[in-house]
């Protein structure tokens, strides 16, 4: 779409920033143009709540900003599209469930408020698995969310795609041209699975490197914030701003924020990128095993080592997962009960509201998550189960700590598969599960890691690659993902109107 | 391990959620499912190995102990299913 000089199918935030700064055009001009883009893909279904009037107000008062010389930073006038699962101060706020229903937060999230003091424009919040729960956004209240790429050949054609999950409508939105770049949360791959699926940019930082509060928490020892963007550079631009100390999340980093931005030098002469013999799987399609050397061979061409590495307890990460996320998870929704805010169903006697309630409230995935989470935790199994897969996260983030010796950071694909079609793995939810194996075990051990558009596959779908770092190297990870979308020179897009008609 | 109906009515219930009798089979099966493949972690040795309990190891921080919020009653009911002279009013939950 082209409108007062504004191209969206090429335009990174960076580059709105030069434009804005320069005068070409104004962000109510940017946000209007984004409104709009919102407006005609609604087919998508990547936003839950829309916010124009918001968005404009915001992007005249950045606007008056940048006419008297007062522009505060790069996200100054920035449309950015919110999940839905940040509480946002006035608005809607539902993590896509039911339980939420009406749920009008009287306060705004750090991540958010960081972003609005940088001047970012909120153009709406994003469709996502309910309460974060799921890897192909089908679990939403609110209705699944369609990927705007299409497969180009094969027995996909003609089918609408699951943006991955569960920041779907975030990914889905930054790839549709409809933001600029968008947060996203990550428990076990929710950021870097649906940015793989959609051919963006996303990065899950250090445990600890943003702030949940305000986040409405899923399992909080794996729950991190991140940006989805378009480009690396972009990537770094938002998280300078999302990221930093706060005194009202006690397992927050009190550690300054570096210049992401400016550790991009495009440098990684002697870095060792470790390559897992454990992330080689038998069932591997063979267009992820060719981007996964392609990937390789880029970071050889620039000056990189390659080292094989072995993370032996990387095959227990998704299981151990799948007990520790559930426990957590019927622990912190424990809390809608229907009494004090939300839904509230009522019942025979208290007991029969509270169960009423929730029934009506959950989702059958986020229903399935929590029976786990109690019987793990419950007598007599607690030991075996939760206690026993505590102690395995502790030896995959060993793993990790004594790999370290070996190589600066590893490289793995980010997915297993490209997008697959909406209802596919629907009927087993352990198939839907194997779609988080390769980003699992950075969030069990707390590690920062991005996945990169690197190719399409036969089909034309987008596949990513995906870098690990030790904890807080998110300036070196971010270098060397900017290596490696310099080598891939992705510039495909989905073939959707606002996109097709520039 | 495969989990009975029997079994997932107690989780239910634990769980407070409404579980309809026709639907306790289903589940059972897909929760055996789930439970019988993390079941592999049993063969994994941690003996002599430690929990995890914090995955990032930062600092605790100590704030200030003074009031730096406050005065928000209306905002902090606005959520509230009712109210009643600035108090929060619920149905009754203690018996």
């Amino acid at each position: 779409m082209m409108t007062s000089g504004i191209d969206l199918k090429y335009l990174t935030i960076s580059q709105a920033n030069q434009a804005l700064n320069a005068g070409d055009y104004t962000s109510h001009d940017l946000t209007q143009i984004h409104l709009d883009a919102m407006a005609a893909e609604r087919n998508l279904n990547s936003f839950i709540t829309e916010t124009p009037h918001r968005a404009l107000a915001m992007a005249e008062a950045s606007d008056k900003r940048r006419s008297k010389g007062e522009s505060i930073g790069p996200l100054d006038g920035i449309p950015l599209a919110i999940k839905d699962l940040f509480c946002t101060e006035e608005i809607l706020s539902t993590a896509a469930s039911r339980a939420l229903d009406g749920f009008i937060p009287s306060y705004e999230s750090t991540v958010t408020n960081n972003l609005w003091n940088a001047g970012a424009v909120l153009l709406g919040k994003t469709n996502m698995d309910e309460f974060a729960m799921g890897s192909a956004n089908v679990t939403s209240y609110y209705g699944n969310c369609i990927n705007p790429w299409k497969a180009s050949s094969g027995n996909l054609v003609g089918r609408d795609l699951v943006p991955g999950g569960s920041s779907g409508g975030s990914a889905a939105a930054v790839a549709a041209r409809l933001a600029l770049g968008a947060t996203g949360t990550d428990t076990g791959g929710s950021i870097r699975q649906p940015s793989s699926f959609c051919g963006v940019v996303g990065l899950k930082p250090t445990y600890g490197r943003c702030s949940r509060w305000g986040i409405i928490a899923f399992a909080s020892s794996l729950d991190q914030a991140g940006p989805i963007t378009r480009s690396v550079r972009d990537a770094a631009l938002m998280l300078a701003e999302m990221a930093g100390f706060d005194s009202k999340d006690s397992t927050s980093a009190n550690l300054p924020v570096p210049n992401y931005v400016e550790s991009l030098d495009g440098n990684i002469k002697g870095l060792r990128i470790g390559i897992p013999s454990e992330y080689k799987l038998g069932s591997m399609p063979d267009e992820i095993e060719d981007i996964w050397e392609q990937g390789r061979n880029w970071l050889l061409d620039a000056g990189a080592e390659v080292v094989d590495i072995s993370l032996p307890h990387t095959k227990y990460a998704l299981p151990s997962y799948y007990i520790i996320a559930p426990a957590e998870a019927s622990s912190n929704l424990a809390r809608y009960d229907g009494i004090r805010y939300g839904l509230r169903v009522e019942g025979e006697d208290l007991i029969d509201t509270y169960e009423k309630t929730r029934a009506a409230g959950f989702g059958d995935e986020v229903k399935r998550r929590i029976m786990i989470g109690t019987y793990v935790l419950s007598a007599g199994y607690y030991d075996a189960y939760y206690l026993q897969a505590q102690k395995v996260r502790t030896q995959i983030t060993n793993d990790f700590n004594s790999v370290w010796k070996q190589c600066d950071a590893i490289l793995t694909p980010t997915t297993p598969s490209a997008a697959f079609a909406i209802g596919d793995k629907m009927e087993d939810p352990i198939a839907m599960y194997l779609n988080d194996i390769f980003t699992v075990p950075a969030s069990m051990a707390g590690l920062p890691a991005i996945s990169i558009p690197a190719a399409l596959n036969k089909e034309g779908l987008p596949l990513g690659l995906h870098v690990i770092g030790p904890a807080f190297t998110e300036q070196m990870v971010l270098r060397i993902a900017e290596v490696i979308e310099a080598a891939a020179e992705f510039t495909a897009s989905p073939n959707i109107n606002n996109i097709a008609a520039g | 391990m495969s989990l009975d109906t029997n079994t997932v009515r107690r989780i239910a219930r634990l769980a407070r959620l409404h579980i309809p009798e026709s639907e306790l089979d289903p589940l059972a099966s897909d929760l055996s499912n789930i439970i019988g493949w993390v079941e592999q972690l049993s063969e994994v040795k941690t003996d002599g190995i430690e929990p995890m309990t914090t995955v990032v190891e930062t600092a605790p921080h100590h704030r200030e102990d003074i009031v730096n919020d406050g005065g928000n009653s209306s905002k902090v009911l606005s959520n509230a299913p009712d109210s009643i002279d600035g108090f929060y009013t619920v149905i009754k939950v203690i018996e």
